[in-house]
Order: structure tokens, then sequence, then C-alpha cells
């Protein structure tokens, strides 16, 4: 039995079906990512499993317990906001400790819970501060130690990287891997970045509007998408969408990753050098094809002249082909 | 790392303006606290002036006090002030939680409703309070007059606290719920702390007119144990003759708590803004 399952999940605002019949196992110590654009439902699916917001229709089981009634302090989770939603008033010790004394456990216990999770994030010196004497990546270490204080089941976290800068986005990112190897633990994440879901997941749930487009590891999405929006999410710079007709192919849509497509004097499609941008390590060239804008990433520096006509090549095994309703053509 | 380079020009401007205002503004309470100080003669012959060794007089204070019951009207006023003040923000608070938080049938109808009474005068209705508190054996008390003020100024708080409780963050209360605080708590441990810049504005908005009120001591409480400090200042003003001594200490003394509430809730609200709450 999973740690976490979702079963014909519905749910509407109003008039508005913003989950559509979502199904879902999660294994006990899986890394589970939502990733999805704004507005697709994933936070809502958060919040439902976490109680704060109840299924129009629909079960979810944690730890095999059909949790639907029971409210959010005993469904045995823990969970990390966007706005780390620490209590301005009270100390990072109190913050930590509110939500294991409310549920009356001993005073002996709950310090030795502060003290390991202190000690885990290095939190240890600034114990009796308040959240406004923080900078913003100690804020979230404490909205995740709060977290940890609990000892939870299942951990949820709501973008939480999406208010820190880049650097420490990335620190925080290893963060919260680094944790998960070490409490093995189920952990459900949810993010519009598609990298953090990547880098991050054993398993990513690829949501738009409300439906699950697919479910997989990282590298089976990447390497085996279903369809062409799960084609275009996964993956940076995101894959070039042509149509069928321009190497007469007989897909509606075919699709090449930019890290597939060799520029040359030989090749399938004929195009024009349109823009360069120079990354160091590789160079983003965008050719005109057409009408289309479509994106080459050639590993290392390279210099080409705006303006020049070039050709694209690519393998075979990397060609994508959908038919008119976005679905992949498999074989 | 005040970058904007300010124009002396405009700073004189601005500071002669406030300094108008103010100087405008304070000009009737200084006459007023500096003929209290003066014989009855001398605030007629020369009411700009300040008292001198022969003007100086505390025959007003004196009669004040001697006269009428001036502690027992006080206490009147401070009861009916703060009991009163205490139940608009408690329910007001309480009501504007509730339509800003849940998500219920007729939730923006239920708020129009409860905001609309800043659009009636509640004088409108005395006729009706008056039979009311009649009926209900009310009147010549002070309950019927907190009962009042409470109702009155229950729609401007609704309206303020609801729009301010929205911009409590959400996850903040969301982490309440998983830490396993109730909803009263909630509401008192982690809204409320973070709305007191407009609890205290909701508060001086209520407390003057309540203070300052003569219309419905006088109508639902013009009994001697019941007289507000205003009604009972009233005494002095006859139709024919009019103690100016008394009138002018009575109303110096009573300015005094006012200012005293006021500088304590304003210090309330310029520390709820310079705390920073939340991010």
């Amino acid at each position: 039995m999973g740690s976490l399952t979702l079963k014909n999940i519905n749910k509407s605002f109003g008039s508005v079906l913003v989950l559509k019949d979502i199904s879902l196992e999660v294994e006990d110590g899986e890394f589970v990512i939502f990733v999805g654009p704004s507005g697709c439902g994933k936070s809502t699916l958060l919040r439902i499993i976490a109680g704060l917001e109840d299924a129009t229709s629909g079960d979810v089981l944690i730890a095999g317990k059909r949790v639907n009634t029971t409210p959010s302090s005993k469904r045995g989770i823990a969970m990390v906001f966007q706005t780390y939603a620490l209590y301005p008033h009270l100390s990072v010790r109190n913050n930590m400790s509110l939500g294991l004394k409310q549920a009356k456990r001993p005073k002996a216990y709950i310090e030795e819970r502060v003290k390991v999770a202190s000690d885990m994030l290095e939190l240890g010196p600034y114990l009796d501060r308040r959240p406004a004497e923080l900078s913003g990546g100690q804020r979230q270490r404490v909205a995740i130690g709060r977290a940890l204080v609990r000892n939870p089941e299942l951990f949820l976290f709501d973008e939480p990287l999406s208010n820190l800068d880049a650097a420490l986005r990335v620190n925080t990112r290893l963060e919260i891997a680094r944790l998960h190897r070490q409490l093995e633990t189920t952990m459900v994440y949810v993010t519009h970045d598609q990298v953090e879901a990547m880098t991050l997941a054993d398993k990513i749930v690829v949501l738009q509007d409300g439906r699950v487009e697919q479910i997989g590891s990282p590298m089976a999405l990447y390497n085996d998408p279903d369809n062409i929006f799960v084609a275009g999410f996964i993956g940076s710079p995101a894959m070039n969408f042509l149509p069928g007709s321009v190497i007469g192919d007989s897909a509606r849509t075919i699709g090449l990753r930019p890290e597939m497509i060799m520029l040359g004097d030989e090749g399938e499609i004929e195009g024009e050098i349109s823009h360069l941008e120079h990354l160091g390590a590789d160079t983003n060239v965008y050719v005109r094809v057409g009408e289309q804008l479509v994106t080459v990433r050639y590993m290392g520096q390279t210099d080409y002249e705006i303006g020049s006509k070039t050709m694209l090549s690519y393998s075979l095994a990397a060609l994508f082909r959908f038919d008119e309703k976005g679905r992949r053509i498999r074989g | 790392m005040n970058k904007v380079k300010h124009n002396p020009l405009n700073i004189l401007a601005v500071h002669a303006i406030l300094v108008i205002y103010t100087v405008i503004a304070l000009f009737p309470v200084v006459v007023i606290i500096l003929n209290s100080f003066k014989t009855r003669k001398a605030i007629f012959r020369e009411p700009l002036a300040l008292p001198n060794a022969d003007s100086f007089s505390l025959a007003g204070y004196e009669t004040v006090l001697k006269q009428g019951d001036y502690f027992g009207y006080f206490q009147n006023s401070m009861i009916v002030t703060v009991v009163s003040l205490f139940f608009i923000l408690l329910f007001g608070a309480m009501a504007a939680f509730a339509l800003s938080e849940y998500r219920f049938k007729g939730n923006t109808l239920m708020g129009l409703y409860l905001a609309i009474g800043i659009m009636i005068p509640i004088r409108l209705g005395t006729v009706s309070i008056l039979q009311i508190m009649v009926a209900s054996g009310l009147v010549n008390t002070l309950t019927a007059l907190i009962l009042v003020y409470t109702a009155s100024g229950l729609p401007l708080a609704i309206f303020i606290l609801s729009e301010f409780m929205r911009q409590v963050s959400a996850d903040l209360k969301d982490a309440g719920r998983i830490d396993g605080l109730s909803e009263y708590r909630i509401f008192f441990f982690l809204v409320l702390p973070l709305v007191r810049p407009a609890l205290a504005t909701v508060a001086v908005f209520n407390m003057i007119p309540i203070w300052n009120d003569l219309w419905f001591p006088l109508i639902l409480a013009s009994g001697e144990e019941t007289k507000t400090l205003t009604l009972g200042s009233q005494v002095f003003i006859g139709q024919f003759v009019t103690d100016w001594n008394a009138v002018l200490s009575g109303l110096s003394m009573a300015i005094l708590p006012v200012m005293l509430l006021y500088i304590i809730f304003s210090k309330q609200l310029i520390r709820g803004i310079t705390s920073g709450a939340v991010k």
C-alpha cells in the first residue's frame, strides 16, 4: 500500500471544474512533483491532500487510511508554503514547536525535535530570533524546519523556491534533495518550474487544465512523452514543433529537441540564422524556418552571421510525431 | 539612502500648511482651556488673553466638581465608550473574518447588508429605538447606549476590517490549521495581531463620536444615574443664563480622557505599521 493514494478526485469552484478525475498512487518514500503551468490545478490538488480544501468528489488516502474528513492537523502531514507563512510574532523556536504544543506532546520531546530539526538545517543560532530578523533563505529553512519537527508521514511543498533568488534557489533545492535522502519520507512537491521537477523528482505528474497529462520518471517524460504538451513542457529550451509537411511527414506536427538538431551545409530543413544567445558552455541559435523560429542548442561557442542560410539535420530517433489532437504517434 | 532631493521650498510650503492647519484645529481647544482658568469677567473682556494674577480663577472647576456628580458622569462616559468600542471591535472583527475567510452562499450579499448601515444615519431610527428600549425596559440604563453605539459602529468596522483581513496571508492561516490551531485561535492569535493598525483606526473613528454624543444620552439615558459627561455639562447651559466658567472647565476635563485614549491607540497604529509583519 502506497503512502498516498488519490482516487478519482474532482474539484469545482462554482461551475468551474478545476480538477478532473485525478487518480494517483505514491509509493512510500517517493519524491513526487506536480508540475504544470499556473492555473492547472496543481496547488488545489496539494491543498486537497493537505485537507485545506475539500474535494467535490473522490477519496484521499494517506498511509492507507481514508482521510476525506480528517482535519489537516491529524493527517500526519506537514506543509511548506511559498510565502513561508511563519508566525511573525513568534520566535523561530516557537514557530517550529507550535504544532507539537497544540498536539500536547511532552516538553522534552518537543525540545528534542526542535533540536534535531534545527541541527539538520543549521538554524541553531537563530532559534530566538523573530522571522522579521531573518533573510529570505533562512526563513524558508525555518519553514522547512517547522515541517520537519512534526515528523510527518507526508511532506507537502507548495512552490517553496519561487520567492528565493536564483543562487539561493539552487542551494535550497540541493538541501531539499539531501533532506529527502536523509529522511526517506514521502514528499509531494508543487512547482511550475520544470527544472526543479527534473532535478528533484522520482516521479513527475504533469498537469494541465485540471487533468493529468502524464505520470513518469523525469527521464521517461523527457525521452518518451505521451503528447505534445508534455513534450513541450519538459526540457529546456523547449522542444521545437513544426508542421509535419516541412519534412514531408504524414504527422500533423513533428517535434525536435533543440539539443538534437545539428546545423551545417547539409540537412533536411532549410533555415536562416535569426538570433544567437551566447551562454558560454553552449549557444542557443534561433533559426527561422518558414514562419517559425526553431531553437538549436549548439554545445560550445559558435559564431554565425545573422541572416545567413543554414541547413538543419537530425537523427530519426530524435524525431517525435504527433497527431491532430496532439497525441504522440509511436513507432 | 534617501536619494530623492527635496526642494527646501517644498518642505517649507508643506510645513507651513501643516502648521496653519494645526493652529486652526487647536485654536478652539486652546481657547477653551485658557478661559476655563479665568474669572467670568475676564472671559468676556479679553477672551484671548492668558490668565494672569488678576484674572486667574478656579471658580469654574469648583462649580463643576461641587455641582452634580462629575465623576459619576465621567465614569458613565468611560464605561459607555470603552464597552461600546470593545464590542464594536470584537464583533466587527469576527464578522469581517468570516466574510473574508469563508466561502459560503450569499457571502457578498451578507457583506453588503452588514456594510450598508454606513449610509444610514442611526438617528433616523431614534423613535423606533426609543420604543424598543421602553418595551425592553432599558431606558435610563447604560446598556441602552452601549447597544445603540455598538450597532451604529459595526458597519464601518466590518467594512474596514474585512478589507484588511483579506490582505492577511492565506498561507499563514493555513499553516495555523496544519499546526492544529482552531479557527478561534487562528482569529485571535494570528489574524488579530496582524490587523492591529486597522483595529486602532476603527477604534479612533468610533471613540470620538461616542464620547461626544449628546443625542442618545439625552433621549435614552437622561436620568441622573446614567448621565454622560456631555449631558452632565449641559446643566450649566441654561436658556437665559449660562455659567461659562463651569461649561469651559467641564469641557476641558472632558477632553483629557479622549486624548489619552487617542494617544494609546495612535501608538498602536504606528507600531502596527512599522513592525512589518509578514515577509
